[in-house]
């Protein structure tokens, strides 16, 4: 029961504390000293109290858009064990609905965008829309790969087998690798794309949500943050394969694992520049490879 | 995958040559030549050092190691390198193939690799090993390197990974393989780089451009 009250207070509070510190790493990279950790909140509790405006040529898909996509994946949040805790929903088989329920709100994203008739809003539903196709496999791959490692279909059983068995050499190695770039690619970060970009022809997730307004963006802020956190949770699971054997030590290493994951990614957006486009998909397809890889490895 | 019973070296090996499989990807999805030509060094590097895992200290085992460490990633990487430079190209433009199915293609090889590798009757001690299907898989690549790019420089290196490819088929043998042999391989390789070096030099000199693809016509003069 306290493991099922902490996953969901984790869950509900935690995410938009992961774009500050983010957003803190790249200032302090850049000389700055960058907005407070807790910016992101003050943002999204600003946004609720706004009113929304709606366009007239958009109907009730569009105003449907952002709430889906909250729900969808605050279900999925319940699936997906943080650290060594199993998590408070979990069958054989979870893992398909989770990745679904992900892909479901990226449907209704991606819809919310086409119903406002904006070119550029088509553009970027185009784009994300293309990549989650070169993303999907490399989650898939990998999810499978957990799968024979433990021998269990859910997630639960997945992750916490994978951060209680000892290391598995090269292939915890290549999912460490393909899932951090499914991380980076799945959140809209550099490499892939530019969250605080004003310029809408380079844009790919940001530029789907520009017609959204008061509540409506701040559900779809604070969802993004949520699917950060859902993300970083996995690839915990999978890069952090520690236990330390006490309850309480192990959510205190999985925050602070959060946390350092947050700074990583941080890192990795200072030093890299953003792709060009068309380099997007050579990279996620050495994700994909990676991933598919240790599957090879796994099941040989 | 049993770990347990593996023995450490063993163990140990098999990681490498996840690595050297990995450097494969790299070169397929890379267009940078003297980024390819550090990647196939590092690769030759990685499979000098394999014998020495694999085997018991002894000085012939020490010798080779060192004769290749020197070779595959010294000398032969120097050489191409130098040929870079002197003909001055940075990229290899417009393959036959492009990148991403070139990736595609590899890690399709790569796969089938594996699965050929369970089909053999190979002797139990090297049956749950990475050898053979590191082995094909490498020659795969370094097959589709070769047929697939434009410039000389890069079918060299696709020569180079071809070779490496044999390299680790060899490893298998290299309890019972004489000295002769190895060496012979080298010398082989050399004369190839050798070769190729010169022709490189030549082609460039002639006709401004190393795309062999514009060498069907005949010049007259």
């Amino acid at each position: 029961m306290i493991t099922f009250i902490i996953h969901c207070l984790l869950v509900i509070v935690m995410p938009p504390l992961l774009l500050g510190v983010i957003t803190k790493t790249k200032a302090e990279f850049g000389g700055r000293k960058g907005a407070p950790y807790f910016q992101p909140y003050y943002d999204i509790l600003k946004l609720l109290k706004k009113e929304a405006v709606y366009s007239k040529t958009t109907t009730w898909v569009f105003k449907a858009g952002p709430v889906v996509t909250l729900a969808a994946t605050f279900l999925a949040s319940l699936m997906l064990p943080l650290g060594n805790h199993s998590a408070p929903v979990s069958f054989a088989g979870d893992m398909l609905l989770f990745a679904y329920l992900l892909a479901l709100t990226r449907f209704f994203t991606t819809l919310a965008a086409l119903d406002t008739g904006s070119s550029f809003e088509g553009m970027g539903a185009a784009r994300e829309v293309t990549f989650a196709c070169l993303t999907e496999p490399a989650l898939f791959f990998a999810l499978v790969t957990l799968a024979k490692m433990s021998g269990s279909l859910s997630l639960t059983g997945m992750l916490t087998y994978s951060s209680s068995s000892a290391w598995a050499g090269a292939v915890t190695v290549l999912l460490t690798v393909a899932l951090f770039i499914v991380l980076l690619a799945e959140n809209c970060r550099i490499p892939f794309d530019d969250p605080n970009t004003h310029l809408e022809l380079t844009m790919i997730h940001e530029v789907m949500v520009l017609d959204h307004s008061g509540p409506a963006l701040g559900y779809i802020q604070y969802g993004a943050s949520l699917k950060l956190f859902l993300f970083a949770a996995l690839f915990y699971n999978i890069a952090m394969p520690i236990q330390t054997g006490s309850v309480f030590f192990d959510w205190l290493l999985f925050i602070a694992g959060m946390l350092g994951i947050a700074v990583a990614v941080g890192v990795t957006e200072s030093v890299m520049a953003r792709l060009r486009l068309t380099q997007v998909p050579l990279m996620l397809i050495t994700a994909t490879v990676f991933s598919a890889f240790s599957m090879i490895l796994i099941f040989r | 995958m049993e770990l347990v019973q593996m023995p450490k070296n063993l163990f140990v090996a098999d990681q490498l040559l996840v690595v050297v499989l990995l450097i494969n990807f790299v070169m397929l999805g890379s267009n940078r030549l003297m980024f390819c030509i550090r990647a196939a060094a590092t690769q030759g590097v990685i499979l000098g050092i394999l014998p020495g895992i694999l085997h018991p200290f002894s000085f012939h085992i020490t010798l080779i190691t060192v004769l290749i460490l020197v070779g595959k990633g010294i000398v032969i990487p120097g050489m191409i390198g130098k040929a870079v430079r002197d003909v001055q190209i940075k990229r290899e433009f417009e393959p036959f193939l492009g990148y991403i199915p070139a990736l595609i293609l590899g890690a399709i090889m790569t796969a089938a690799a594996f699965v050929f590798a369970e089909k053999l009757p190979l002797s139990p001690e090297h049956e749950n090993l990475l050898f053979v299907p590191a082995s094909f898989s490498t020659l795969v690549a370094g097959f589709l390197i070769l047929t697939t790019r434009r410039k000389a420089i890069s079918q060299v290196i696709g020569y180079l990974v071809l070779e490496n490819g044999i390299f680790i088929f060899g490893l298998l043998l290299s309890e019972t393989m004489p000295v002769l042999v190895e060496a012979g391989m080298l010398l082989d390789l050399l004369v190839g780089v050798f070769v190729m070096a010169i022709v490189i030099n030549h082609i460039s000199r002639e006709f401004s451009s190393t795309d062999t693809s514009r060498l069907r016509t005949l010049k007259e003069e």
